[in-house]
């Protein structure tokens, strides 16, 4: 027991070091994870952790939370979850609060008004660069492309709400896969 | 509208943003232009600024995002403490699905990661996210091109022609050079200043 709870507070350090040092959050995380988990604590195996990215990729959720919140699960149950997540969305919570307080009357300046207008189109590249990255690492096939593309022209060109798109082509990626794998596909 | 209607269909909003983002990084980005805009609680101008704020500082994207949503909604009911509630209730929405799902998922996760069900339904999210993605990155170029809309009267050309030239130099040393994000958003800062003050000269 007393165990248990030194292991959830190492966890809720470990994550709160994560959180205050790792910058877009996700796969950025993993290379901290590992030295923290596996090296130093031996709590995990690579492997593990690598399993843990993947089950985070495919749960709801973004991939930083579930991480956290199932690496802390693996170490030490329920608390250490808890401890994990606590610990990797606090010091998020902490330097936005202070910066949102402090963000509109600095954007009053004029000058700030101008580098905002300059860094709106540097964030246009970002984004961009962003969504090429993930493009790449996208399984491609017809019927994806075939997804891809209508998610876009629904998103984009109607009031569609995006929720529904997602649950639709998640119900669509069910039934295709079910009907390649009657015909003996394997994908 | 009470004020605690408004403060539980914060939280209930990012529960379900939370609920349906799959992936990590922007994923959550085209779920948060759709609320955020439905509800006025920011306008895209003020999300696109904020990305860059994210970039810049430490945390994951979708906790960033929910503070910071949070806190001006709240500020915008109550004040200051309203603010701090109102960060509070929506980050502990968009973390809460998370928590609670694999709080199921790991005691199964064996059998979660051999089942058919869920990849199939991967399947059709992962190319689905990235049209999402698209879609939002499209809302980003017309804020940045067109901040206040496509009528004729509108169109600044200046504005215009500043933005193409810092996004294509952006799209350049990101690719090219493979700068760092915040040295990017610091490079873009440094143009948009000199940009604007010479727009004055020549106006």
């Amino acid at each position: 027991m007393k165990d248990k709870f030194k292991n959830a507070l190492i966890l809720f350090v470990t994550f709160l070091k994560i959180g205050a040092f790792t910058f877009g959050g996700g796969y950025a995380m993993i290379p901290i994870i590992e030295k923290e988990i596996c090296e130093k604590h031996k709590w995990l195996r690579g492997e593990e952790i690598l399993d843990i990215f993947a089950i985070a990729e495919s749960t709801p959720g973004p991939i930083a939370i579930n991480s956290a919140t199932f690496v802390g699960y693996k170490v030490a149950g329920f608390f250490g979850a808890f401890c994990a997540t606590f610990g990797v969305v606090l010091p998020s919570f902490v330097i936005i609060s202070v910066i949102s307080l402090v963000l509109k009357e600095f954007s009053e300046y004029k000058a700030v008004k101008y580098a905002f207008t300059g860094i709106r189109a540097g964030v246009l590249a970002l984004v961009i660069k962003a969504l090429v990255s993930m493009y790449k690492k996208c399984p491609k096939s017809l019927f994806g492309y075939i997804l891809m593309g209508g998610a876009f022209i629904l998103s984009a060109f109607t009031e569609i709400n995006v929720i529904f798109i997602i649950i639709g082509c998640a119900v669509i990626g069910l039934v295709y896969s079910a009907v390649l794998r009657k015909r003996g596909k394997e994908i | 509208m009470s004020i605690f209607l408004e403060f539980l269909k914060l939280f209930l909003t990012f529960f379900r943003i939370g609920a349906f983002t799959f992936g990590g990084g922007y994923a959550m980005l085209p779920l948060i232009q759709d609320a955020v805009l439905q509800n006025k609680w920011l306008s895209e101008e003020a999300i696109v600024n904020f990305i860059a704020v994210s970039e810049s500082t430490p945390g994951p994207f979708a906790i960033n995002i929910a503070t910071y949503v949070g806190m001006e909604r709240g500020r915008a009911l109550l004040d200051l403490p309203g603010g701090f509630l109102g960060a509070a209730v929506a980050t502990l929405g968009v973390v809460l699905p998370s928590f609670i799902v694999i709080l199921i998922v790991a005691r199964v996760y064996k059998k979660f990661q051999e089942s058919k069900t869920v990849k199939g339904c991967m399947n059709g999210l992962r190319p689905t996210v990235i049209g999402l993605i698209a879609a939002a990155v499209l809302n980003i170029g017309t804020t940045v091109f067109f901040p206040d809309g496509f009528s004729l009267s509108a169109l600044n050309p200046y504005n215009i022609v500043v933005s193409l030239v810092i996004a294509v130099i952006g799209i350049l040393l990101i690719f090219k050079k493979k700068i760092h994000p915040i040295i990017l958003i610091l490079i873009s800062a440094a143009l948009g200043i000199a940009a604007g003050f010479a727009g004055e000269l020549i106006r």
